[in-house]
């Protein structure tokens, strides 16, 4: 059976349009080095090595990890590279997860990032040469569907756009810091992909984040409370097929399925303290909501209306601000991971939501068709 | 916790071919069914698939996706990707499988660099800030590599020959392999360089091609198969990164991983090693301590067939097709990521107790 894991150091860089003092070593070193020292280790105490980031074009370095390899500490040790497109933030963390709840390895260190300012990842997201339409092109459509589905009226991703970047505020790591944002800022911002507006859709970033992900024993001796894996999943499905949902994806309601199961959980709004979802555009917040069955058929968006996403709410969602204020592609889902992991140890700072117990980090990517998951719990169930 | 034993009861490869005319999740539609069929199984018993792929190799950001068309990704599975040869999607599914959960697993690894020239390709999976600059590619290094043996004395020039007209022959009989033929070392020898001290002989082909393996948990395996292969053990290592800071005339990381994966003196009768180089033979030789009693690479190796993202797992399926007909009763597979033997994974294959 699997040994349980738990997430007992988490670090992440100082998020930013180009982090121009930095090279790509360095960055991914400003986040591993403060896991690292969040969890009281030294990299001689780390046995593996996990490294996730998303296409490789969009730095231009074909399989990057093989020169990260030695800034992060993995000479003479397992590395590997995992890719699961914008997923793979979150899909790194369970890598590393499986690797000690197999009983393989102790202390695994995970690593995701990604330096969009020493390339171009529009061009990337974009399908490269082919030519594609990018990641907001893509998506657009997708949300005219839900917005049709549920009769949303249009400010709801206005206000989810509002909410995120003021939760940024509080995060001294967030990129954006729009302290003046409105409804109406947002509203008047221009148009991207119809609905999206300008302010409701994500930035590009330079970042890096890390976990150290530990057995039992590591997880005891750490100083820090650690956050125990109660439950991981991943789920894909092909990009495109006639009579796919691709607005509430079934590799998406079944990945749910998964870690609700795992965790014993039957009502998730109620059981579930917060929540980092994956939201890239405004819109996905009530999406997702609906797509993981956290809010039954056209009820996401009412809970939005609702506030009850808000920090104070019922049911917060990314009281870190999100992948709306920091988008380190690669990063984001581990982000997602780390940011839901510190909720429940309670090392969250200024967007720490007061009594969290269990968090819920989530990652979607590609043509929303790959997912991952996980639930934390401040104790071992 | 000791690692449990996992079984391999199913393989496919496509043949290796300079430019597939077909793409790449046709490639690995037929690798997965076929290792699928040969598993007996259905593809719904299947609790975790992983893939191993580049991007850049096709040349598309998220090429990788596109081969999720032949993982039968409907309904939804539980699924994941390396940017590494498919040998290191395999070791990902042995770890997940460990869990106890889930009795099967689908590997599979492709790729089609013949969209791409692999000389202007490679220098950018060289460290961007010192090294990319410089060009160096593939070839180079390994000619590097190579220069350092031989100055070293570890190796002749006659040694890779010996080693290329060997690996040839053994790749006649291999019907999935792109180069072959009978020659004399001495001819051999007679060459120009390519890229001194190599000579085409001494260098891997680049081909197209895909390669898949289901694994399955003792139990379902001795239901389904009475010729189970385990893995024994397995373990990958990684070095530093630049050339100038490691000894390129060994591979410790070989020896690490190897040692790791239960390779303690007994004796190996077949070794199937990703020797990109026929210089690259030498070195794991030495590094994994194999003498005349091993067979090395019968089914010809990299040099008679290099699908690059699948060399690796090709040489677990040829290492343990030699465990399944008898040939073998215990093997040996290597396989390598990265430019001079920077990354090496080692698994041991044995069949049923």
């Amino acid at each position: 059976m699997a040994q349980p894991a738990a997430i007992i150091g988490v670090g992440q860089t100082k998020h930013a349009k180009a982090r121009a003092e930095l090279s790509m070593t360095g960055l991914c070193r400003e986040a591993a080095v403060r896991a690292l020292e969040d969890a009281g280790l030294d990299w001689a105490d780390i046995d593996a090595v996990v490294i996730g980031k998303a296409p490789d074009a969009f730095e231009g370095v074909m399989q990057p990890e093989l020169f990260l390899a030695d800034g992060l500490g993995a000479a003479g040790k397992p590395m590997l590279r995992v890719h699961t497109a914008g997923s793979v933030g979150g899909s790194t963390v369970l890598v590393a997860s499986h690797l000690v709840e197999s009983g393989i390895h102790q202390r695994v260190l995970a690593v995701a990032w990604e330096k969009q300012s020493e390339g171009n990842a529009q061009w990337g997201l974009a399908g490269g040469r082919s030519g594609g339409i990018g990641a907001g092109g893509a998506f657009a459509p997708y949300i005219r569907g839900y917005m049709q589905r549920t009769d949303a009226p249009e400010y709801i991703g206005w206000q989810v756009a509002v909410k995120d970047r003021l939760n940024a505020m509080k995060n001294p790591y967030a990129h954006l810091q729009l302290p003046d944002i409105t409804i109406e800022k947002v509203k008047e911002s221009p148009m991207l992909w119809d609905p999206l507006h300008f302010l409701e859709s994500c930035p590009s970033s330079d970042g890096a984040c890390a976990v150290v992900i530990g057995d039992e024993a590591a997880a005891k001796a750490a100083p820090r409370k650690p956050a125990w894996v109660i439950a991981n999943a991943v789920r894909s499905e092909p990009s495109t097929f006639p009579g796919r949902d691709a607005v509430r994806p079934q590799a998406g309601v079944d990945c749910a399925h998964d870690v609700y199961r795992q965790a014993r959980i039957t009502n998730p709004v109620e059981e579930i303290d917060v929540a980092e979802l994956y939201v890239p555009f405004s819109w996905y917040e009530p999406m997702w909501l609906e797509g993981h069955d956290i809010a039954g058929p056209g009820e996401g968006w009412k809970m939005v209306d609702r506030g009850d996403t808000e920090m104070g709410g019922k049911f917060p969602v990314n009281p870190s601000g999100g992948v709306l204020s920091s988008n380190p592609i690669g990063a984001s889902g581990m982000l997602r991971m780390a940011e839901a992991a510190n909720q429940v140890r309670g090392e969250a700072g200024e967007h720490q939501i007061g009594g969290a117990r269990i968090a819920l980090g989530q990652a979607y990517g590609g043509n929303a068709q790959y997912f991952s998951m996980a639930i934390f719990g401040s104790t071992l169930p | 916790m000791a690692a449990t034993d996992i079984a391999i009861v199913g393989w496919a490869q496509t043949p290796s071919v300079e430019r597939s005319t077909r793409t790449e999740p046709q490639l690995c539609m037929e690798a997965n069914l076929a290792a699928i069929a040969k598993a007996g199984i259905d593809r719904h018993d299947i609790g975790f698939t992983c893939a191993g792929s580049c991007d850049y190799l096709t040349g598309g950001p998220f090429a990788f996706v596109a081969n999720l068309d032949a993982a039968g990704a409907w309904p939804p599975i539980a699924e994941s990707h390396v940017e590494m040869d498919g040998a290191w999607a395999l070791y990902e599914a042995w770890v997940r499988i460990q869990h106890g959960d889930i009795d099967l697993a689908l590997v599979f690894g492709s790729g089609k660099s013949s969209p791409s020239n692999p000389l202007e390709l490679y220098p950018q999976q060289l460290d961007p800030y010192y090294l990319e600059p410089l060009g160096l590619d593939p070839l180079s290094i390994g000619a590097i590599q190579a220069r350092a043996l031989l100055d070293a004395g570890k190796a002749t020039e006659a040694d890779f020959a010996a080693a290329a007209a060997r690996s040839l022959r053994d790749a006649m009989s291999n019907p999935n392999a792109q180069a072959s033929g009978d020659h004399d070392p001495a001819d051999l020898l007679k060459a120009d360089y390519v890229c001194a001290p190599l000579r085409a002989h001494d260098v891997a082909p680049v081909s197209d091609g895909a390669a898949a393996i289901i694994l399955a948990t003792a139990d379902r395996a001795r239901a389904l198969t009475d010729s189970p292969v385990f893995i024994r053990g397995i373990d990958h290592r990684i070095e530093v990164h630049q050339p100038g800071m490691r000894d390129l005339t060994s591979s410790p990381s070989t020896t690490a991983a190897a040692k790791k994966a239960g390779l303690n003196g007994s004796q190996i009768d077949v070794a199937e090693l990703c020797a990109l180089f026929t210089s690259q033979e030498v070195i794991l030789r030495d590094a994994l301590g194999l003498g005349a009693s091993t067979t090395i690479n019968p089914s010809g190796g990299p040099l008679g067939a290099n699908p690059v993202m699948a060399t690796g797992l090709v040489r677990i399926i040829e290492a343990a097709q030699r465990v399944a007909d008898g040939t073998a009763g215990r093997a040996l597979a290597h396989v390598t990521n990265g430019q001079g033997l920077q990354h090496n994974l080692v698994c041991i294959l044995e069949g049923d107790r």
